[in-house]
């Protein structure tokens, strides 16, 4: 096992309870200061199959999925023989008494006597983990009270005898593993997902609206905003189907809500129409799209980046957007701010493309520093001039003054159809033309504002890195092995894929020995955008599609081919 | 009162004759009546020849997509439950391409009115089958008679319980007047479909054909007495029944109660939400 991290997969049939230890473990660790990551990996169905629920946790800054796996929680026999494989010299696995290890090092918890109830199996697994990897006893014990204590009765008491008792076991046992380095960091971090960080900067922005209808992986979007949403006020909303969330939310947004509107692929592709109104008729509107395999229903529960191209084109005709990609849970929540707030400012829909991978992995986020956060875009409420005004007035920059219906004398009148400035219908062509050139001005304000690709590592590298979105940590992780092996090595993230502003990072690409575009999907959809948008070639791709998240030892293998290109998914078992 | 001419007097792209015309006059009327200026009516439409009736008329507008005129009229009302909202489009429209819309709004109950313009007929893209033409109803499209059966719109809102259910007649645009200022003020979720010739492309359901059998409902029908309601609502024939349908009294669509509403006037809390970050530690 590598002294700097330790990982620790928790597989079983769902409903076992195995995110409850992982999340026990996770949240305990966070708040001891150490950096995690989680990845979860899940089957479309609610009871039985086979999931896992995997923590990386260091000292030290943690961004990628792991390649092994130190520690092995089976709680069913299928974990053994499937993630047995990964067991790092030194690991361990750890399952019932009565389960054969074939020959696996490992642990034989004896559940049955530790337990009262097979259902606390997963708090006696946890009591195992810390006393495998010398957690303090109070970390875990404070979290389990936390929980358990809304249950009421004696649930609480009775886990923590659970969780003791393994803890004592293992002790007693002798058995022995690493124990993870003191952790580093002494201030507070928050315990949360890619999800849950989108939720938090969509309440920052205001966002007091939200439709939806429920699609894997951005179904928890909603529920973060339900949950606590209410107390912020926020109107959540299912509606009966995509077309109608991002209708709805149209018409909220006319009405001056401030809205977003959560889905996937396939449900995104229903509300296009929705969104080519949405350019039509200027009305802010931020659409959070969390990607996984397609076309179609795809593989529901897994992960991939491949729905770049239906965001970026989007839609029938022509119209200025905003696409976001971030690549951390802080970069949802900036992200998700950013969109709301330029989705307000230049009346053109915004999205923020997340993914299975990054709305699933937890992580320790330092706490979001609200006082810092930008003024919000708002439109007006009132006209000093209620008879002279005009929703679509053709101004220099594009943006039309937007007031809000019922606030005031004035009428604001919207029309899918081409329209005037007053915004009746037209078939006056040369309206049409204005038109068209005053939404399209809008675009040079969107493309001033756009984020800049981040470049982490040496300038002009040798090996050049590009991702978007979620692979940004496993490039990072990859591009430090490359360095550590003596290449150069540097990593180019966009974290808004359109607008592509191509002085912002030409010359980075041009200055690079070698530029390989780091994709989650089959055809390299970044890659070939910037080709369209700027005639740069990249070297080479490196693509993943088979449903799982990039590592780095995914990616350092496939550099080495001569396109630096391989594509044979499901080759690698990952956790 | 407001005088009428406040809600404009807009030269209309409709057929001279078509039933449009009136609807818009009653509409007009009944908001006259209601007292509502236009600055305190959203209008909302999907796409059709009825959809651009809020065009003509001087109020806030928002003119959507084909089958789409409940949804926004629903996130706006949501959004702000000070603005009266009514969303207005034809039979196409509201029925077919936004049945599923039509239906969840019935159950949703938000307060707002729909005005249905039901030529049974679809207009603007020149005379296929709707959902309200009469099964074997031959039309260009449909030369061997339209396959299927047609849809029951007052039937379905009063089996789904709507508040207030009822049928207006673009030929009696007074009665019909009164039927929507009853609409826009009853609370929850109205219906007021309109029986509207179509004098371009349907030539069965005419003028004269509606005339001859439609009736009004008089003080002999209860319209909270939901069996009979729905023995009024499958009447069409022979005979057809106009006036008030249907009135129940389920509670509208209550948002949490935290939700202050207007929502173009609220801000975020970043005190609360500091506490909700705590949450996450
Ligand atoms: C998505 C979509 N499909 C089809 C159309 C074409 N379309 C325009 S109006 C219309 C039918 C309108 O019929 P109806 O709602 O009965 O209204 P009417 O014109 O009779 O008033 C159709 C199919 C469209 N605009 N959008
Ligand atoms: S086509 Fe029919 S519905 Fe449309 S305006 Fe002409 S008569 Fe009226």
């Amino acid at each position: 096992m590598s002294a700097s991290s330790v990982t620790v997969l928790v597989g079983g049939e769902a409903g076992q309870g195995l995110v409850t230890v992982g999340d026990f473990l996770a949240k305990a660790l966070v708040r001891a200061g150490y950096e995690i990551l989680v990845v979860q990996d899940y089957l479309s169905r609610i009871r039985g199959g086979h999931n896992t629920y995997c923590v990386r946790v260091s000292p030290d800054p943690v961004h990628a999925p792991p390649e092994n796996v130190d520690l092995l929680v089976a709680l069913d026999q299928a974990s053994l023989a499937l993630h047995g494989p990964l067991l790092s010299p030194g690991g361990l696995a750890l399952a019932g008494e009565k389960t054969d290890l074939g020959g696996l090092p490992g642990l034989n918890v004896p559940y049955s006597r530790l337990c009262p109830r097979p259902v606390h199996e997963n708090m006696a697994a946890l009591g195992v983990l810390a006393g495998l990897l010398c957690l303090e006893r109070s970390w875990l014990e404070g979290l389990i009270t936390e929980r358990f204590a809304a249950k009421g009765g004696d649930e609480a008491a009775l886990n923590l005898k659970v969780f003791s008792d393994a803890l004592d076991w293992t002790r007693e046992s002798g058995a022995s593993f690493a124990c993870l380095p003191p952790p580093m960091r002494r201030e507070k971090r928050l315990f949360l997902n890619g999800n849950e960080a989108i939720a938090l900067g969509a309440m920052a922005a205001g966002v007091n609206f939200c439709s939806f209808y429920p699609m894997t992986p951005a179904t928890s979007v909603a529920a973060a905003l339900v949950a606590p949403g209410g107390r912020m006020g926020v109107l959540t909303e299912q509606a009966e189907d995509e077309i109608a969330a991002v209708n709805m939310a149209l018409g909220a947004s006319a009405a001056g809500a401030r809205v977003l509107v959560p889905t996937s692929g396939g449900g995104f592709a229903l509300m296009v129409e929705g969104v080519s109104l949405a350019g039509m008729i200027e009305t802010p509107l931020t659409v959070v799209l969390a990607q996984r395999p397609g076309p179609a229903t795809g593989l529901p529960t897994r992960t991939e980046q491949g729905d770049l191209n239906l965001v970026v084109h989007a839609g029938h005709g022509d119209f200025p957007r905003a696409v976001y990609a971030p690549g951390t849970p802080e970069q949802c929540f900036d992200l998700t701010f950013r969109a709301v707030n330029q989705a307000e400012k230049w009346q053109s829909p915004a999205f923020v493309l997340t993914d299975q991978y990054l709305a699933d992995s937890y992580r320790a986020v330092a706490p979001f520093d609200l006082e810092a956060l930008p003024p919000l875009d708002l439109p007006g409420l009132e006209t000093p001039d209620p008879h002279g005004y005009e929703r679509y007035a053709l101004t220099e920059n594009g943006v039309s003054p937007r007031l809000i219906p019922g606030f005031g004398e004035h009428l604001v009148v919207l029309d899918s159809d081409e329209h005037t400035p007053d915004g009746h219908i037209t078939e006056d062509l040369g309206v049409r033309v204005r038109m068209v050139d005053k939404r399209l001005r809008k675009g040079r304000g969107l493309e001033a504002d756009a984020v800049a690709p981040s470049l982490a590592g040496d300038a002009a590298p040798e090996v050049l890195l590009a991702c978007w979105g979620s692979s940004l940590g496993a490039c990072l992780e990859a591009a430090q092995t490359l360095r550590e092996r003596g290449t150069s090595a540097a990593v180019l993230h966009f974290s808004q894929v359109w607008p592509l502003v191509p002085e912002s990072f030409l010359p980075v690409l041009e200055g690079a020995g070698r530029a390989v575009m780091v994709e989650g999907n089959p055809s390299g959809q970044l890659a070939k955008l910037i080709r369209q948008e700027t005639g740069f070639a990249f070297h080479g791709l490196v693509t993943r599609y088979d449903g799982l998240p990039f590592t780095a030892g995914y990616i350092l293998a496939r550099l080495g081919s001569p396109q630096g290109t391989s594509t044979v998914a499901g080759e690698e078992v990952s956790a | 009162m407001i005088p009428i001419d406040r809600y404009g007097n807009i030269e209309t792209a409709w057929c001279p004759g078509c039933g449009n015309h009136a609807i818009l006059g009653a509409v007009k009327k009944a908001l006259s009546r209601l007292e509502l200026a236009p600055h305190q009516v959203l209008l909302c439409s999907g796409i059709g020849q009825a959809a651009k009736a809020p065009h003509y008329l001087r109020c806030n507008c928002f003119n959507g997509l084909h089958g789409r005129g409940l949804p926004p009229a629903q996130g706006a009302a949501l959004a702000n439950p000070g603005l009266a909202v009514i969303a207005e489009s034809g039979d196409g429209c509201s029925y077919g391409e936004g049945g599923n819309h039509f239906l969840a709004a019935m159950r949703r109950n938000v307060g707002m009115t729909l005005l249905v313009h039901d030529n049974q007929i679809y207009g603007l893209t020149k005379g296929q089958a709707s959902p309200t033409t009469a099964q074997g109803q031959v039309t260009k499209f449909q030369p061997g008679g339209a396959p299927s059966l047609a849809f029951p719109p007052l039937a379905v809102a009063v089996t789904l319980d709507v508040p207030f259910v009822a049928r207006g007649f673009s030929g009696d645009p007074e009665h019909l007047a009164g039927l929507i200022e009853q609409a826009v003020r009853h609370p929850g979720f109205a219906l007021v479909d309109i029986l509207q010739p179509c004098v371009s492309f349907n030539k069965v359901n005419t003028f004269a054909w509606y005339k001859s059998r439609c009736y009004k409902l008089g003080p002999e029908h209860d319209p909270t007495d939901r069996r009979a309601a729905l023995d009024k609502a499958l009447e069409f024939g022979e005979r057809i029944p106009l006036g008030v349908v249907y009135r129940g009294e389920r509670a509208p669509y209550r948002p949490d109660p935290r939700v202050r509403r207007p929502l173009a006037t609220s801000r975020p809390d970043l005190v609360k939400l500091a506490k909700i970050l705590e949450e996450y530690a």
